[in-house]
């Protein structure tokens, strides 16, 4: 596909044995390129996948059903189920609500407020469950007071909840936030216009159009809210059976040395992941699939944001 | 909806459309609650300290050799990512081969895949009796246990930041510019240099500081393949739980600091390599 776009250069007046165009790289190049890129690629990431699932089956598929029945196996997938569960919901309000008065609205301080939005994906993970710990945590702020009522956040599942949410905090936002910008106001004040509601609005006119963004959001939003490690981690004490997540059963495991009954539990984490990717790749494509299908003088909004967007 | 639909009375145009301070006000609310005050609280905690106490918790030798090796394994992760970064984006949007739309995909998986199990993976190929460790061990080294093994997971966690911030960049060049320096009677090699690659720079400096902002402060895929001796393999995020483990809630929330003052300078500049990218190609790297 590269080749066709370059025939308007004028071909070399030796035309003989190279007429390659001038804006393309000799074949030697381009494979040499390719097979190190491909290599790259298999090495880093083709490797650790397929070792994950080799290693869970590694001693056979009923040793496997057997880990993954184990009852403190249950209960880790019961946690993380539960504080995804209560984390991506939250996280997609926050992100609709952010994004609503970012994007429709003008007002001072909206760069810096973008900016504090994306403040938790920078931090360290364990710096993360540290600072719920300085708040909720026997020395901490609300230590003394939680102790008081018999409440507890730290080493229990309301600090895990907490710690989720402040790691997957932004994801939903920042799908939104460029999305809703690139969309302008025009459908939302023709609809209030003809007399719909502030919700019928939103219902009708703006969730329609941000659905993918919406989506594509909270399948990213959801896969970090499973997978947490570092600051789940911090805040859960361990208890088996009671507040460890996947991926703490996966650690604890690993540190007893059951090699295959950790892999087991981590396959179904890399089984997420690949369902995660597989959503992923299926909504960029449908994004891209509407908005060619969009008449050429209203472009699709979301293509420039969702199309190729990072993190 | 405390923005009922206004009549156009002001000079300027009004924003008819209600759920400004609603919106906004929970915005607000919920980061407070949730990011501001949490972080606020490893600040407030510190300033307990006077500076001399917390200089001395912060550059203790062990501390001190920890932040080497975080920024060390985290700036040659990230480079190694720069180069095979670059390298992968132009791949992907120049050449076509068969599997490319599976392997586009794939490039995410560091992002999908829990640290964790990036973790134990890693050591399972790179620790000696690994495929790639038995290996590493019959030439004569190691590579799980050892800064190696560090580098290795950090490359793998930051592998797509460089690909996605490249690849829209690349997918926008024009070919005319190319077909002119071709023209003009540069090589390929000159076309690359002088052309392609300063149009890339900045998204390549935006992706290999996302990259680096990323390692540093990773901590699940790097704590099984490192072998955590202090002095030699401990990361400084290890190093704040195991003073956490110990109660020494002051040291860990001092190194934390430290480490959060270092996240807010990358984030920095990031946005800056970001605003230098927009300003230059007139989008968003």
């Amino acid at each position: 596909m590269s080749a066709a776009a370059s025939t308007l250069t004028v071909p070399a007046p030796t035309a003989r044995a190279a007429v390659r165009p001038a804006t393309t790289e000799h074949p030697a190049v381009k494979w040499t390129l390719i097979g190190v890129s491909l290599l790259f690629l298999a090495l880093f990431l083709l490797l650790p996948l397929v070792a994950v699932f080799y290693e869970a089956l590694r001693k056979g598929f009923d040793a496997y059903v057997n880990a993954l029945a184990e009852r403190d196996a249950l209960a880790s997938i019961r946690l993380t189920l539960l504080a995804a569960g209560i984390a991506v919901p939250l996280n997609l309000v926050f992100g609709v609500a952010a994004a609503w008065a970012i994007a429709k609205f003008d007002f001072r301080g909206k760069n810096l407020l973008i900016t504090l939005i994306d403040l938790p994906f920078s931090v360290s993970p364990v710096v993360a469950g540290l600072i719920y710990v300085l708040v909720f945590g026997l020395q901490g702020w609300l230590g003394p007071w939680l102790q008081e009522h018999d409440l507890k956040v730290i080493f229990a599942v309301p600090g895990i909840v907490l710690a989720t949410i402040f790691v997957t905090f932004p994801f939903v936002a920042r799908e939104l936030i460029p999305l809703m910008e690139a969309q302008g106001r025009e459908e939302e004040e023709a609809a209030l216009v003809l007399g719909a509601s502030g919700w019928q609005t939103f219902w009708r006119v703006t969730l329609p159009n941000i659905k993918w963004g919406l989506l594509y959001g909270v399948i990213l939003c959801n896969a970090r809210a499973m997978g947490e490690f570092g600051a789940v981690s911090v805040v859960s004490g361990h208890v088996r059976g009671e507040t460890n997540t996947m991926p703490l059963q996966v650690e604890i495991l690993y540190n007893e040395y059951q090699f295959a009954a950790a892999f087991a539990v981590a396959s179904l984490l890399a089984l997420l992941a690949l369902v995660t990717l597989a959503l992923k790749t299926f909504v960029e494509w449908k994004t891209r699939h509407e908005s060619e299908a969009l008449p050429p003088e209203m472009p699709g909004p979301a293509q420039n944001t969702i199309v190729g967007s990072k993190r | 909806m405390s923005n009922p639909v206004a009549p156009p009375a002001a000079a300027r145009r009004r924003n008819v459309l209600p759920g400004f301070g609603l919106s906004l006000g929970f915005t607000l609310l919920y980061l407070g609650l949730i990011v501001l005050i949490p972080l606020s609280a490893a600040f407030i905690k510190t300033s307990a300290l006077s500076w001399e106490q917390f200089w001395a918790v912060v550059t203790t030798p062990r501390v001190l050799a920890s932040y080497r090796l975080t920024f060390g394994a985290s700036l040659v992760g990230a480079l190694i990512n720069a180069v095979f970064g670059l390298m992968v984006a132009w791949v992907l949007v120049r050449y076509a081969f068969p599997g490319k739309r599976i392997i586009d995909a794939l490039v995410d998986l560091p992002f999908a895949l829990p640290t964790a199990v990036a973790g134990i993976t890693l050591t399972a190929i790179y620790a000696p009796n690994g495929w790639v460790g038995k290996w590493a061990a019959a030439q004569g080294f190691k590579i799980a246990f050892t800064p190696l093994g560090i580098v290795i997971a950090l490359t793998f966690i930051g592998l797509p930041f460089v690909v996605r911030t490249v690849q829209p960049v690349i997918e926008d060049l024009e070919r005319e510019l190319e077909e002119a320096a071709a023209s003009l009677g540069a090589s390929r090699l000159q076309t690359f240099l002088r052309v392609i690659l300063p149009a890339v720079l900045p998204a390549l400096l935006t992706g290999f500081a996302l990259a680096l902002a990323r390692a540093i402060g990773e901590y699940g895929s790097v704590v099984f393949i490192a072998g955590n001796m202090p002095m030699q393999t401990e990361i400084t995020p290890l190093l704040i739980i195991t003073k956490l483990e110990q109660y020494d809630y002051t040291g860990a929330t001092a190194i934390a600091v430290v480490m959060l003052v270092i996240s807010f300078v990358m984030l920095l500049a990031v946005n800056l390599l970001q605003w230098w990218a927009k300003k230059l190609t007139g989008r968003e790297a």
